[in-house]
């Protein structure tokens, strides 16, 4: 099947077969409609890591084997760098048109693991690695990861104590720094946009990073169906952001004219429900802070002004 | 008998010659002194094209064996290295391949572990982890380290074995001494050592989950089912030793090796390159007619008990030299021996000898004196004796 | 309808029956998640429109394409609501269980 991957690619160019099914995933998880959309996109001929974390705990209990495709757990720290050995067989063993794509949370991808992926890109390594943010350590009961934004509620860091200090490493800057050769932000909210992007990662010779903000209805305290929501909203309050970065150019695919109002949905979350009136203002100053930064390289590297990808939620 | 070319060079160039011999689908490795030369010599044969090899130079040992382990489970074979630090840095990943049952080749050039720093040689790097369920050998020259190499991948892709193995040479001792060494032709060793061949892995024709979880319902029975792997592996080493020694003329004995042991009334159990030196010194005190001999236990795991208490069986006293202690204890190879005999009705008596630590030298009369204490143990004595201990300082 | 179904699975009763190491068939389920649901989708399909958002946006994967409409594998459907609630021609109605 040749895909034209200038044409948005929908519902009815994905494959038929479902990949990762019968998992044990908690009702609503976001994560898993990243995985099971990546892998429809990727097609069968794909090898799937996942390390030590949700997806591997709730998809890999023998003998309930959720993924249909070929597929792996790796341990914690090793998404990329087990990604790396499968991709180096890929060519060593001459498997035509195959991929080699990897599913890791946040914890996994910018604390544990962030060695590994930092050489893999460096190595310019074929392989499409897709972090799924779920902003915390989830698959352990809720602990703070390096992802974990300001003032969320985590078993770690207690609404007692203000909730998360730190402010979210941007993973997106940090491997596009390392002048990796497709990197992209997404969200399950604007799941055709996280499709395009997958699809635009499988037909990259190199090194490919997704980093899809994927809801969490047991750790962010909302309701299962709710997830893909909060995930579209988290967009548009511009807490999170949808970009590229490609031929070491950065490209912003949604402007915000305006943000939508921070505090309902900070209140909808149970991890945010302790903020204050001032603990959301301060939040609100990093985000205006963090899109001063970003409309600079977007305004620096591209002059012309493009269009907003389709949008197919909501 | 082939052609075979002779070379002199050093331990880790013999690792890599035996490497290139192997062809593995992919190396991945990261430099740690004493290990270096190995990756760079690949990396010379990757650059002149006579290494077809997917080379990857990752960034840590994790990654060296991770890397591996996402290879070895398409069906290639791989091949990394590594010493001390970067052993136990990549400890988890050990675990995880013997479980997974990745038939991954490691050279280990053996290194003392810090605190204090010191990049000399012991062995307590790779002793520390033989419960990670890897077949261990330690070799005692450059031409037993190429001829592993290649063994190395027919053992552990047996399929009665599909366990990783760890080919052991001591730090310096080994890796940084030249010697002669026979290097079989590429068409010699292409007819020992056939394809890595498997159905244990991610296939697109027969799509599999591999690393799984298994509940207490049946990890018991997987981890059973290694044990039984490792210890069917004794089988599958002698007969590689006897196919090797058809092949090429060399014979290693399989688990363990001998020198004038049978009648030997005082044993010293050995491991890797000082055994060269304790043949030096047998054959002294046999000129002298004192029955002395030794027993080098090549592989660790699975461990050669029966072999060694058959071999031992006249000795009135055995001496346990090795280089590592498991502090609070003894050695862990002691341990290992006096585990052999508590089956036995009747037993030898069995002294450490702990030396060599952090490259501490282990002399001629350091071994003489060894026979010599052996000679006159009584059940009595301190059984643990650090060797060549500066008692004046403590 | 694409979707796996469980296998009838006997556990292991020899060593040799275990897998070598930790390798197994692809996507082999031994029992279904049904019993996780507090609430059931129910599809109109008078209503439905055949836009497929539910199919896309399903944690689970349990909607499947028909020619001008959907179904539902509850076999495996969690309940999770997300399929009705972003449902534009509302023609999916969550059921509590057990109400009839």
């Amino acid at each position: 099947m040749s895909i034209d991957t200038k044409k948005a690619f929908g519902a009815r160019d994905l494959s038929d077969r479902e990949f990762f099914y019968g998992h044990k995933a908690c009702a609503g998880c976001g994560g898993s409609v990243a995985v099971r959309l990546a892998l429809k996109v990727l097609g069968e001929r794909t090898f799937t890591v996942v390390p030590a974390g949700c997806m591997s705990a709730v998809g890999f209990i023998f003998p309930q084997l959720a993924f249909t495709s070929n597929a792996i757990i790796s341990t914690f720290a090793g998404t990329a760098s087990m990604l790396s050995g499968v991709s180096a067989a890929i060519r060593a063993l001459g498997i035509k048109d195959a991929h080699a794509v990897g599913f890791a949370g946040d914890g996994a991808t910018a604390d544990i693991g962030i060695q590994a992926l930092s050489g893999a890109i460096d190595r310019r390594d074929k392989i499409i690695y897709i972090c799924y943010d779920n902003e915390a350590y989830m698959n352990t009961g809720v602990q703070k990861s390096g992802l974990t934004p300001l003032g969320a509620r985590t078993t770690t860091t207690p609404a007692t104590g203000g909730g998360s200090a730190a402010r979210k490493k941007d993973m997106f800057e940090i491997v596009a720094a390392h002048g990796i050769d497709y990197a992209a932000t997404a969200s399950v909210g604007y799941v055709q946009d996280y499709i395009n992007k997958v699809n635009k990662a499988r037909t990259i010779e190199g090194t490919s990073y997704i980093h899809v903000l994927a809801p969490c209805p047991t750790g962010w305290g909302t309701e299962p169906d709710e997830s893909i929501e909060i995930a579209k909203e988290a967009v548009d309050c511009g807490l999170w952001y949808l970009a590229e970065f490609e031929n070491s150019d950065y490209r912003l695919n949604r402007k915000p004219k305006e943000f939508a109002p921070l505090e309902p949905f900070l209140k909808r979350q149970g991890r945010y429900r302790h903020l204050s009136a001032s603990d959301i203002e301060t939040i609100a100053r990093y985000r205006d802070e963090k899109w001063r930064r970003i409309r600079r390289w977007d305004s620096q590297l591209n002059q012309d002004t493009h269009q907003d990808a389709p949008l197919a939620s909501s | 008998m082939s052609e075979s070319a002779r070379v002199f060079v050093s331990g880790n160039e013999a690792v890599a010659l035996g490497v290139r011999l192997a062809r593995p689908h992919v190396v991945a490795a990261y430099p740690i002194t004493p290990q270096t030369v190995v990756v760079e010599r690949l990396s010379d044969m990757v650059a002149d094209g006579s290494l077809k090899t997917e080379y990857l130079h990752v960034e840590s040992e994790h990654s060296a064996l991770s890397a591996c382990m996402g290879a070895s489970v398409l069906g290639a074979r791989t091949f990394t290295a590594t010493s001390s630090q970067g052993l136990l840095y990549m400890a988890e990943c050990l675990h995880y391949a013997s479980g997974g049952r990745m038939p991954i080749v490691m050279m280990n050039a053996n290194r003392s572990l810090a605190l204090p720093w010191n990049i000399y040689n012991d062995q307590r790097d790779s002793l520390s982890l033989l419960d990670s369920g890897w077949l261990q050998v330690y070799v005692e020259d450059a031409q037993e380290a190429l001829d592993m190499i290649i063994q190395g991948y027919a053992i552990a892709e047996n399929p009665a074995v599909m366990t990783p193995i760890m080919v052991n040479l001591d730090g310096f001792v080994l890796t940084h001494t030249y010697e002669l060494v026979d290097v079989p032709t590429a068409q010699s060793v292409d007819r020992f050592l056939p394809p890595y061949q498997t159905t244990n892995k991610l296939d697109l024709g027969a799509p599999k989950n591999m690393g799984f979880t298994a509940t207490p319902a049946d990890y018991t029975e997987f981890k059973y089912q290694q044990h039984r792997a490792l210890l069917d592996s004794a089988r599958v080493i002698e007969q590689t030793d006897e196919a090797y020694a058809s092949a090429f003329g060399r014979s290693y004995g399989g688990l363990v090796q001998s020198y004038q042991a049978e009648d030997a009334e005082l044993i010293l159990v050995t491991l890797g390159s000082v055994n060269g030196t304790a043949r030096v010194v047998v054959d002294g005190l046999r000129a002298e007619g004192r029955k002395v001999g030794l027993v080098r236990l090549r592989f660790l795991r699975p461990f050669p008990a029966r072999e060694l208490v058959a071999l031992t069986r006249h000795a009135r006293a055995v001496g346990v030299l090795e280089k590592n202690v498991s502090m609070g204890y003894e050695g862990t190879v002691f341990t290992h021996v006096n585990s052999a005999y508590s089956a036995e009705t009747s037993a030898p008596h069995v002294l450490n000898f702990v030396a060599g630590l952090g490259g501490r030298d282990i002399s001629r009369q350091d071994i003489i004196s060894m026979f010599d204490q052996l000679a006159s143990v009584d059940p009595t004595s301190e059984r643990v004796r650090f060797v060549n201990l500066k008692l004046q300082i403590i | 309808m694409n979707q796996p179904k469980p296998q009838p699975f006997t556990r292991p009763t020899r060593l040799d029956d275990f897998p070598v190491g930790t390798c197994f068939s692809a996507g082999h389920l031994v029992e279904t998640n049904a019993s996780w649901r507090s609430a059931t989708p129910k599809i109109d399909l008078e209503r439905c429109t055949g836009c497929q958002l539910c199919y896309l946006l399903c944690p689970e994967g349990v909607i499947f394409k028909l020619k001008d409409s959907v179904g539902i594998d509850y076999d495996f459907c969690k309940g999770c609501g997300i399929c009705a609630r972003h449902c534009k021609a509302k023609a999916i109605q969550m059921i509590r269980e057990g109400v009839r």
